[in-house]
């Protein structure tokens, strides 16, 4: 029988390897990724814990509908940023953004 | 049989998101990143958030997953060739997260949640609207707010503007 | 909203799954499930899905050959028909190639990235009034609309693993165009929903029941126009003409499927076919009435069809609405061929102005506009004397609107020398 526990080990190893994504990638875009699936993560959290804890009502499928539209608003704003860094720098690499200029 | 359907649904996830990690090759981990994507559409299904998986689907999948495929492609010619962090990092970042799952699983089973029955039939459409347009009507218009913002500042940012190289 | 039509068995949970019960019990266990959606799946879906490729293929062909005056494929069998079969062989019989550089196993995925989400959105449509895969699925059409956004992936995919630079810009001009076109696409699906309150698509088909005048096309002049929008949204949305550039076969060989060959391609060409029948039956039952006919005769003898044995009579009820309804999006199909050989093609500056500043301002008034209609207007007095009649010139002549800002677009961006992008300058 499927529980409250199972989804939230799921939700804890998609949030680490978002982390992991994160902490190891240096390609910017990959760093968004992982960042995606730490959203992700806890979007799982919020859903599974209304399913499961919250009876009839809908607080946190609201709260996971909020979450996946400022998601989706930082990822345009981070990828608009990227890619103003590669018409600048050439590269993507975020081991060259380590200067501050002007 | 929601058992199965929640071990294929969360196989299909984990595969994909250590895909994520674990690809060298970025195109590589979009897809992968499609594939965690679509299988947290399908928890979604099975938790009974029919709205909230198709939305995912929409948004995610549709909208955010398409723009990082975009920007993976814009900047193709900078990644051709591999970036890996230094061994030395890797390593830090694996006994850093390793440490967090196990934090994170030991507090999850040693947490006693009440952990009543898992109520059957659906959650009302209706039910989801009036909430977004009732109790929870200032966020829902700060999200329009903030929308637009970022629509703005999306596309100035991105915007190419006739500068000596190295100025911003 | 519209009058709810009740029928014998009006309980939602009995109308869509009907022959499971009938047929399984009431309780099957989950092998007995699986086996029956599979069962369902693999001879009902995939069965219908070729066929639809069979006789589409075919039938793009004959159109084609009429409107210009030619014969159209003649020789392999009685009027042609078997036609698709020697393509389909001829096709089967190639070399399966992969371009030297490409990623294989994005090379791979991406056709089957571009079918799975058009197979996927058959398991929501409903083809009579108890033959829908999924009946409880009360999301039914924000879930079509979701799936179908998933396509846009495998097309950029093709185009950017075949390691070719004009694959590459056809797929970038067609993920442009694809997610340009699904905001007036989603719009117009939302001042549906607006008229009708539900996205049930059982629920939209049973309240359409009784006739030419129950159609949702006639309900309200911005569902008219609502539908026009959604027919050109959704002309681009599948890539077809006149927005085919990402298959412009004068310009880049054949777009972002330039190097598939064989059976990869035909399944390209597969999801395109099933991509047309699918929103041809979307509009079918959002705005010509579901599986009825259009004098209501067939809702009528659903109603009197008992429900709770299988019977000859239900059968046949249901075999009769899957007609009317493949009639319907046979229809839809038809017209989209006959715009495709009839229509040159514009720039994509064209394509992408026709939209941004055209049809995204067009459904967003109309949105305004049926909102509006649906709080003052319906259900007044108003309406009491407001004949049809009166409420379909008022939506022709929104429709006629709507293409008078298209020409215009068009005519006035004729001539004009637009540099896009610079494709140099982004490394690709």
């Amino acid at each position: 029988m499927i529980g409250l526990t199972h989804f939230l080990i799921l939700a804890a190893i998609l949030f680490v390897c978002g982390l992991l994504t994160v902490l190891t990638k240096r390609h910017a875009i990959g760093i968004l990724m992982g960042v995606e699936l730490m959203l992700n993560a806890a979007n799982i959290n919020l859903v599974a814990f209304n399913h499961y804890s919250a009876g009839d009502r809908l607080d946190g499928q609201v709260f996971a509908l909020f979450v996946i539209v400022i998601a989706a608003a930082e990822a345009a704003v981070a990828l608009a940023i990227f890619l103003n860094f590669y018409n600048n720098f050439g590269s993507v690499d975020v081991e060259r953004a380590n200067e501050l200029r002007g | 049989m929601q058992a199965i359907l929640f071990y294929i649904f969360a196989a299909l996830t984990l595969a994909g998101a250590i895909g994520v990690v674990a690809s060298r090759n970025i195109v590589r981990a979009a897809v992968q990143l499609l594939l965690a994507l679509l299988g947290v559409a399908a928890l979604y299904f099975l938790l009974g958030a029919e709205f909230l998986a198709a939305v995912q689907l929409v948004i995610y999948v549709g909208g955010t997953l398409v723009l990082i495929i975009f920007g993976v492609m814009l900047t193709a010619r900078a990644s051709q060739k591999l970036l890996n962090p230094s061994r030395g990092e890797q390593i830090a970042g694996l006994v850093s997260a390793v440490v967090l799952l196990v934090a994170l699983i030991a507090s999850i089973v040693t947490t006693r949640f009440p952990d009543q029955p898992a109520p059957l039939g659906r959650y009302s459409l209706q039910a989801l609207g009036q909430d977004l347009l009732g109790d929870y009507l200032l966020p829902f218009e700060l999200a329009s707010l903030l929308l637009l913002a970022v629509m703005i500042g999306a596309a100035y940012l991105a915007k190419k503007r006739p500068h000596a190289k190295g100025e911003v | 909203m519209l009058r709810e039509v009740q029928l014998a068995s009006s309980d939602p949970s009995s109308a869509g799954g009907t022959f499971i019960r009938l047929i399984l019990g009431d309780e099957p266990g989950w092998p007995l499930r699986i086996g029956w959606d599979l069962t369902i799946i693999f001879l009902g879906f995939l069965g219908l899905a070729s066929m639809v490729a069979f006789i589409g293929i075919w039938a793009e062909r004959k159109v084609a050959g009429r409107i210009q005056q030619r014969h159209g494929p003649n020789r392999v069998g009685p009027i042609g028909i078997l036609q698709s079969l020697a393509d389909g062989i001829k096709l089967v019989s190639k070399e399966d190639l992969l371009p030297r550089g490409a990623d294989g196993w994005l090379f791979r995925l991406a056709p089957y990235l571009a079918f799975a989400p058009v197979f996927a959105s058959f398991l929501a449509i409903p083809f009579g009034p108890d033959m829908i895969f999924e009946p409880a699925l009360a999301v039914g059409l924000f879930w079509m609309l979701a799936i179908l956004s998933v396509e846009v992936i495998g097309v950029i995919l093709a185009g950017w693993s075949s390691n070719n630079k004009w694959s590459v810009y056809g797929a970038m001009r067609e993920a442009c165009q694809l997610i340009s076109y699904e905001i007036p696409l989603g719009i117009s699906i939302l001042i549906v929903v607006v008229a009708t309150g539900t996205l049930d698509l059982l629920e939209l088909s049973r309240m359409q029941a009784g006739g030419m005048q129950h159609w949702l096309l006639f309900h309200q002049p911005f569902v008219l126009a609502a539908f026009v929008v959604f027919f050109i949204a959704s002309l681009a949305s599948n890539k077809r003409a006149p927005f085919d550039l990402p298959e412009s076969e004068s310009e880049l060989v054949a777009g972002y499927h330039t190097e598939y060959s064989g059976l990869r391609f035909s399944l390209f060409y597969l999801a395109e076919y099933n991509a047309m029948f699918v929103m041809g039956a979307i509009m079918t039952i959002l705005f010509l009435g579901g599986w009825d006919d259009p004098v209501g005769y067939l809702s009528a003898w659903s109603a009197r069809v008992p429900r709770d044995v299988m019977s000859l009579e239900l059968l046949a009820v249901n075999a009769v609405a899957f007609h009317v309804f493949m009639a319907k999006t046979c229809l839809i199909i038809f017209i989209q061929m006959w715009v495709r050989w009839t229509l040159p093609r514009p720039r994509i500056d064209q394509v992408l102005h026709a939209c941004i500043k055209v049809l995204l301002p067009m459904s967003l008034v109309l949105l305004l506009g049926s909102a509006l209609w649906e709080l003052f207007v319906q259900n007044t007095s108003l309406m009491q004397r407001a004949t049809q009649w009166v409420l379909l010139a008022i939506g022709l002549s929104f429709v006629g609107f709507i293409f008078l800002m298209l020409a215009q677009a068009f005519i006035q961006g004729r001539g004009k020398q637009y540099r896009l992008s610079e494709p140099a300058k982004l490394g690709i």
